[in-house]
């Protein structure tokens, strides 16, 4: 079922993008991502460097294995009975919408069966075609606005925010559904500043329907050190309970 | 007949002949809402609960046993009433005079009762010694008379373990509700007609043990009937509200808990029966519902003091001091209604009115179709407690109708109506073992099977492992039905159960239950010998005593077709294996997957196997994934042990689940909803049974370091719930290695 990326190589195996995707894991039972019980599917590769990136081990497009679109369906279907009614399947990484052509085909196959489609994405891409007929496959985008402010923005992740607000604004223009999410990081992203432009920024966008503040964490720390990387935020200590009742305060968020 | 007590009952013919099936269908009143009705404790309640979490302080620090009455054997009749605090007790009854005091019931087997009371400083009465050893034979003499060298060879290189040779075999439950609704009288009259009866042309052995049996169970009925009278209650005619119901059918498992030290003492299905009362006494106003959670409150209280005179052997194998006096609540009937009542919910809330524990052991029979209200008080529960077991009613009521229960942890039998020959296991992952080193011990190097033809080449090859697997299996299984008969052939003989045969029809079902432990640690070996290569290690006498394993292989608990089903073959085959042999009384033979805490025990026994596992490393329990091999996710396992065919092993398929909050959801709403649409999707696949823990493994890491901090802190280990606290160092450990699902 599953294709190591050494072996695609090795066989000079010409995949398929339409067909075939680099997975990192498969999480059969998600409950923190999207409404229900849903089936989560972990895409290998990202095109950020998120400093508090909890799964590391996610960002290199060079490894993984490949899975089959129909392999991908026929194990989806084999959770319907928890998925149903009100869960469904949540795409997220590494950066879901960096292999669109996958999803596409993936989203078609599960719109035939009535399964809620959801991704799970900075939206810190250039909006190509590909990617809004995926976004017009998709029932709910879970956005990880990463930071507000440009330039801080920039300094935690590697890249400004313009993309991402502005797809958010492509996805408020179409109607599509948003979760709103942004991690709460102590002295990072908690400023009150900033979170009241983000709480500004939010309320100019017509389809949220929920905000969550993801409390900053450490555990991810360890995939660093196995990979011999150094840890950035060393010195952060992780977000707790009262920096989230704060947090929501300034938002005005239950 | 018709007795005044049956005023306002619907009538039937319920009222002729012992039926309590039809007296339920024709009496009893569905709630289909939520919790918001229920009471709290009262102060009564409160103060009586104090005192007994007192003596629980007590008995720990006197290291596990309060008292010991090492002169009195135990028998119906044998000791005085004995109360907690009598002027605040609702529902009497005591197994001896005094509250957790442990009696002597030497029939099994004086030995054990010897090397229990040792443990705890105590010797036997020598009177009680020289009785037993001189002059009265027990069930454990007699099985040690009959055996045969194999068996004898097995069980001693843990081939076979935690066969109920040497102690009570338990598994039975009376139908204790038939005391209250009939009044012991009515019942000494149908069996007195049975003997009457039982008189063919034919008169053989069966015809003169069952006449013996009848006649022993007359005796029992009156000695229940002696016993409550010293108690103040005349329990020979019905009961007449629902104090009165309770406190019937509680004397009526008391009479049993104080003849037979059984392995699981189980109580059966009582709270809907028990509803039927409350319910016609609330609609007469004559109690009100803080009254009625009182008299369950103070019913529970009473079943989680049912203590038992035990060996540290005992404890190594069931930890924790468990009794399983399991209640099974809830359910659909065939008619399509659901058997949930008020009462399925106040049994229920005693976790919260009492705080949580392992016994009794709360049991749901979880339907697709059971209330909504009801799935989330469930769901919202085990949450909070870790102290309910689930079990698939749309799955058993297709084999046992609607009115079974679960004795000990998941085994179904038809109340009243079928009991079992209980067979403990048989260690598969040994038995594969040896079927690779020819029937030789792979620690000892001792031959213990016959010497079949060991495998001799460098790597393992699937086909020839699995023909010689099948031939030790052939072996294993003739030799463990013989055990098996010769058990129970003495167990009737010298420790039979009058009481709770009293409370069974006369003519039954009889079910051979035998186990197996180790099927996934045999299902990856198998695995990892077809699909990756598994290279042999032999020490210098040819023992094959390690394996190499080169490659990766697909792991049970990974909802991989490839080796699951290799495991539902295994059950398969086992199976058919096992009913190949004649049973003792013509008992129908049936299989669990389930070995409650034994896992670590068995697994300490047996060397290293070819998927890896290091020797002496446990077992997973039950039919769980061995620990940390499934790694994706909770569903993918559940998916697995849900193919797991349940026709196969109508004996009961245990699957010990542990989540994180945090994985289970973000708010506790969610937590609820996801654990009920997690049920609902795991049993509408045909699964049977989930014991579902929710907690976070630091929490367990403190407990078992700052144990004075926890004294309440329940889990569900495989099949019955323990107090975390009172687990050996080892089974702590294993409990917090296991897979617990997280989310990061």
């Amino acid at each position: 079922m599953f294709i190591s990326f050494k072996h695609a190589i090795g066989n000079n195996m010409n995949l398929d993008k339409r067909y075939y995707a680099k997975l990192h894991s498969i999480e059969t039972f998600g409950t923190v991502d999207g409404p229900g019980v849903r089936f989560v599917i972990f895409l290998q590769g990202c095109n950020l460097q998120c400093k508090y990136c909890h799964n590391r081990d996610t960002w290199d497009i060079n490894s993984g294995t490949y899975i089959n679109v129909n392999d991908l369906i026929s194990q989806i279907e084999r959770y319907s009975s928890y998925i149903s009614p009100n869960g469904g399947v949540t795409v997220s990484g590494g950066e879901p919408l960096l292999q669109p052509y996958f999803l596409l085909s993936l989203f078609k196959e599960l719109k035939k069966k009535k399964i809620h489609t959801a991704i799970d994405t900075s939206g810190m891409l250039e909006l190509t075609p590909i990617i809004k007929e995926v976004l017009s496959l998709t029932n709910l985008v879970l956005l990880d606005i990463k930071h507000i402010n440009p330039e801080k923005s920039k300094n935690l992740v590697g890249f400004s925010n313009e993309n991402e607000l502005s797809f958010a604004k492509y996805l408020s223009d179409n109607n599509i559904p948003i979760w709103i999410r942004q991690v709460l990081i102590p002295t990072i992203t908690d400023s009150k500043e900033d979170l009241l432009e983000l709480k500004s920024f939010i309320s100019s966008l017509k389809s949220v329907e929920k905000v969550e503040l993801l409390p900053y964490h450490n555990l991810g720390k360890y995939k660093w050190r196995e990979l011999g990387l150094p840890y950035e935020l060393e010195n952060i200590r992780p977000a707790n309970e009262d920096d989230i009742k704060r947090a929501k305060e300034i938002l005005e968020i239950i | 007949m018709k007795f005044d007590q049956w005023n306002g009952f619907v009538e039937g013919t319920w009222m002729n002949y012992v039926d309590v099936r039809q007296f339920i269908q024709k009496n009893y009143t569905p709630y289909l809402g939520d919790s918001s009705f229920l009471a709290n404790a009262t102060p009564k309640t409160t103060k009586l609960w104090n005192t007994v979490l007192d003596l629980y302080k007590k008995e720990k620090e006197n290291g596990g046993v309060l008292d010991i009455d090492t002169k009195t054997i135990s028998t119906i009749t044998s000791h005085k009433p004995g109360y907690i605090q009598k002027d605040l007790e609702e529902i009497v009854g005591l197994q001896t005079d005094s509250p957790l005091k442990r009696a002597i019931m030497p029939f099994g087997g004086i030995r054990i009762v010897e090397k229990s009371c040792a443990a705890y400083g105590r010797e036997v009465d020598p009177e009680v010694d020289r009785i037993f050893h001189n002059i009265r034979k027990t069930h454990n003499d007699g099985v040690f008379d009959a055996y045969t060298a194999d068996v004898r060879a097995a069980r001693s290189s843990h081939l076979l373990t935690g066969l109920p040779d040497g102690y009570g075999r338990g598994r039975i439950i009376g139908d204790y509700r038939r005391v209250a609704l009939y009044g012991v009288d009515f019942l000494i009259e149908k069996k007195k007609d049975n003997l009457n009866y039982l008189d063919p042309d034919c008169f053989d052995e069966a015809t003169i043990r069952q006449r013996e049996e009848l006649s022993e169970q007359i005796k029992a009925l009156n000695e229940l009937k002696e016993m409550a009278l010293a108690y103040g209650f005349d329990i020979s005619v019905p009961a007449k509200n629902a104090k009165e119901a309770i406190q019937w059918t509680y004397f009526a498992y008391l009479a049993a808990i104080k003849e037979q030290n059984g392995a699981a003492m189980s109580l059966g299905r009582t709270s809907t029966f028990l509803d039927i009362y409350i319910q016609r006494d609330l609609e007469n106003g004559t109690i009100t519902e803080e009254q009625a959670q009182e008299l369950i409150d103070h019913f529970v209280m009473k079943l989680r003091l049912v203590r038992f005179l035990r060996t540290p052997e005992y404890d190594e194998l069931f930890s924790g001091d468990p009794v399983w006096v399991t209640e099974s609540i809830g359910g659909m009937g065939i008619d399509g209604r659901t058997l949930v009542t008020k009462n399925s919910f106040r049994i229920l809330h005693t976790l919260n009115t009492l705080g949580p524990a392992p016994e009794p052991n709360l049991t749901v029979l979880w339907s697709t179709r059971l209330p909504d209200g009801f799935k989330k008080f469930t769901a919202d529960l085990s949450i909070k407690t870790s102290s309910i077991q689930y079990e698939n009613d749309d799955l058993m009521r297709r084999y046992w109708g609607d009115d079974y229960g679960i004795a000990c942890c998941v085994s179904a039998m038809e109340i009243g109506k079928q009991m079992q020959f209980f067979g403990a296991r048989c260690n598969l992952a040994k038995t594969l073992l040896y079927s690779i080193n020819g029937g030789k011990d792979e620690i000892t190097g001792k031959q213990v099977a016959p010497k079949f033809e060991s495998i001799t080449s460098e790597y393992l090859d699937y086909d020839e492992v699995m023909e010689k697997f099948e031939n030790m299996m052939d072996y294993v299984t003739k030799i463990y039905i013989k055990a098996l008969n010769t058990i129970h052939y003495m167990h009737d003989k010298y420790c039979y159960e009058r009481l709770e045969m009293a409370l069974h029809d006369t003519n039954i079902l009889r079910t051979m239950a035998c186990g197996i432990a180790g099927l996934s640690v045999v299902a990856d070996s198998l695995s990892a010998i077809k699909y990756s290569k598994v290279k042999v290690i032999r020490n210098e006498n040819g023992l094959a005593v390690d394996y190499e394993i080169e490659g990766d292989y697909p792991k049970f608990g990974n909802d991989d077709d490839r080796v699951d089903n290799i495991a539902v073959d295994i059950v398969r085959i086992f199976i058919k294996k096992l009913r190949k042999h004649q049973t003792y009384r013509n008992a129908k033979t049936t299989m669990s997957i389930l070995t409650i805490t034994s896992n670590v025990v068995y697994g300490k026994n047996t060397g290293n196997t070819p998927d890896g596992r290091r020797s002496g490393a446990p077992f997973g329990p039950g039919a769980n994934p061995l620990h940390g091999r499934d790694t994706h996710g909770a569903l993918a396992a559940l998916n697995s042990v849900a193919k797991l065919q349940y026709k196969y092993a109508e004996d009961g398929i245990s699957y010990t689940f542990a989540i994180t909050p945090k994985a289970l959801g973000k708010t506790n709403d969610n937590r609820v909803d996801n654990l009920v649409t997690m049920l609902d999707g795991y049993f509408s696949k045909d699964a049977h049974h989930l014991n579902v823990n929710v907690f976070d493994r630091n929490l367990l890491i403190d407990a078992m370091e700052h144990p004075e901090k926890y004294p309440q802190l329940t889990i569900r280990v495989s099949g019955y719930a323990v107090n975390f606290t009172k687990l050996t160092h080892e089974q702590q450990l294993d409990v917090i290695n296991r897979t617990i699902q997280e989310s990061i």
